[in-house]
């Protein structure tokens, strides 16, 4: 099982609490996983990724294993810990004020 | 007992205000959706449990709320486990995406961007959610950058009203410093093909056969901010309201000046008369006077707060150009704060009651037409949106 931590405002959206657990069938990257999260929570459609065009809203990163992962190709594989399980996929969003 | 039920939207969350007729005792619930920003809630008048909620963030973009208990609980419509026929988990809810077919009149034009070039249109955010009057799963939605659209399934999709943008003058709209925003949707009680938007900075438009064709309806503004002060679209028009018994009647708080029109748009005088400024946001119209108008007076567009820091409603009973200053139980010094123009709304109640919100977090009640004022509440977050529903 692959494990995503959402940010607050979007595990609220989602109703969830603490990680995200999910079954990603084939290859694990970015886009599979996105794809993943978003079919099992709806509610999460274009909230991380443009309804259209996939592109990532622009005050969200990525993070894992401590590497920034925002600018790595869609659908390169990420880290095998992530694919293990050791550590969680990171979807975060920039620091704001107000 | 006949009750009120206040939604108020704000920059980090909704909160809802209910009471009994009396309007004396107020329980206050909320905040629903923390931290996020609250552009509008609205019931529908049709099924008063109904409500729908734009929630929207700089980070996540767009999402739409339904309530089917009166604000009770809420869900995204189509977000939750639906399944399409197809297998596929449904959830279109929060997407709005521009026509681009070439059968809808190329309405996918580019707009004026503030610089005077062209610029793509790019959806922000839902300004205004508008019910239908006889269907609760019918809602129109005002966004930006300015575009109409329509579900008819209670919110779980949306599609876009195209022959606004496309009428032709669409290349002549552009942004305020607030955006470029579709923020006000009439429906006319009387004829339910008929209903009226407006733009920043664009101006009004109406619709006589549900929302396919448009035409622009600004004769007799003037704005000095535009080249040609008198042209066909680019005015600001801050707000627009009607008495649904005399829907022919159109009252507007533009950027400057308040302007009254009595043949459903077609032309525009001024009525701003003895109004100390005639720059503010809201303007709404008594619910058993067709002539009794409130406005909020706002310094300037360069200083968005109260002319010398004393908040005042300001009322007409001629329909205009006659106006006092309401000033009981509102703040007269050291006041600075803003009414936006989502942000007022009447009951209608025997004694209307009139109500508004500020940036300050305060919404303030009058329950006699405006004679005095009582806050309701005092330190929520801005306050960008106030409607109220008069429950049986």
């Amino acid at each position: 099982m692959i494990r995503v931590v959402l940010p607050p405002h979007l595990r609220m959206l989602a109703h969830v609490r603490g990680e995200v657990m999910l079954d990603v069938p084939g290859q694990v990257t970015r886009a599979s996983v996105l794809a993943a999260l978003e079919a099992q929570y709806p509610m999460l459609r274009g909230t991380i990724r443009d309804h259209v065009t996939e592109q990532r809203r622009p005050f969200l990163r990525f993070f894992a294993c401590e590497r920034d992962l925002t600018h790595e190709p869609p659908d390169a594989p990420l880290p095998a810990a992530v694919v293990a399980g050791a550590e969680p996929f990171v979807v975060l969003g920039a620091i704001a004020g107000g | 007992m006949s009750g009120v039920r206040v939604l108020v939207g704000t920059r980090k969350g909704a909160f809802i205000l209910t009471a009994d007729g009396k309007r004396k005792q107020w329980d206050v619930s909320g905040p629903h959706f923390a931290g996020w920003e609250i552009y509008h809630v609205k019931g529908s008048s049709a099924d008063p449990n109904r409500l729908y909620a734009s929630q929207s963030s700089g980070w996540f973009g767009q999402v739409i709320q339904r309530s089917c208990d009166g604000g009770k609980t809420w869900e995204t419509p189509g977000g939750g486990m639906t399944k399409t026929p197809d297998g596929m988990p449904a959830g279109e809810s929060n997407k709005f995406v521009y026509d681009a077919s070439p059968d809808t009149g190329k309405p996918l034009t580019t707009h004026q961007w503030y610089d005077g070039t062209q610029h793509p249109w790019e959806f922000k955010r839902v300004w205004h959610l508008e019910p239908s009057l006889t269907d609760p799963d019918t809602v129109y939605a005002g966004v930006e950058d300015a575009g109409l659209f329509r579900t008819s399934d209670g919110g779980t999709t949306w599609q876009e009203l195209a022959g606004l943008r496309g009428h032709g003058t669409g290349p002549k709209w552009q942004p305020g410093a607030g955006g470029m925003c579709l923020h006000t949707i009439l429906l006319d009680p009387s004829n339910p093909r008929r209903m009226h938007v407006a733009i920043s900075a664009a101006g009004a438009f109406p619709s006589d056969d549900g929302g396919t064709t448009w035409k622009p309806i600004n004769q007799g503004l003037r704005s000095q901010y535009i080249p040609d002060p008198t042209a066909e679209v680019g005015h600001c028009v801050h707000r627009i309201a009607l008495h649904r018994s005399r829907p022919k009647v159109l009252f507007m708080q533009k950027h400057w000046d308040v302007m009254r029109s009595d043949d459903a748009g077609e032309s525009w005088r001024e009525i701003s008369g003895n109004l100390p400024t005639d720059f503010g946001f809201v303007i709404d119209v008594h619910a058993h006077e067709p002539d009794t108008i409130y406005v909020v007076p706002i310094k300037s567009d360069s200083e968005h707060y109260p002319p010398e820091g004393k908040l005042r409603v300001y009322r007409s009973r001629t329909g205009g150009n006659e106006w006092e200053a309401l000033t009981k139980g509102l703040p007269q010094r050291d006041c600075y704060v803003n009414v936006l123009r989502d942000a007022m709304a009447v009951d209608s109640l025997d004694a209307c009651g009139v109500y508004f919100g500020t940036t300050g977090g305060q919404v303030y009640l009058s329950a006699d037409a405006g004679d005095s004022w009582t806050p309701i509440v005092r330190d929520l977050p801005a306050v960008l949106s106030v409607e109220v529903q008069t429950l049986p």
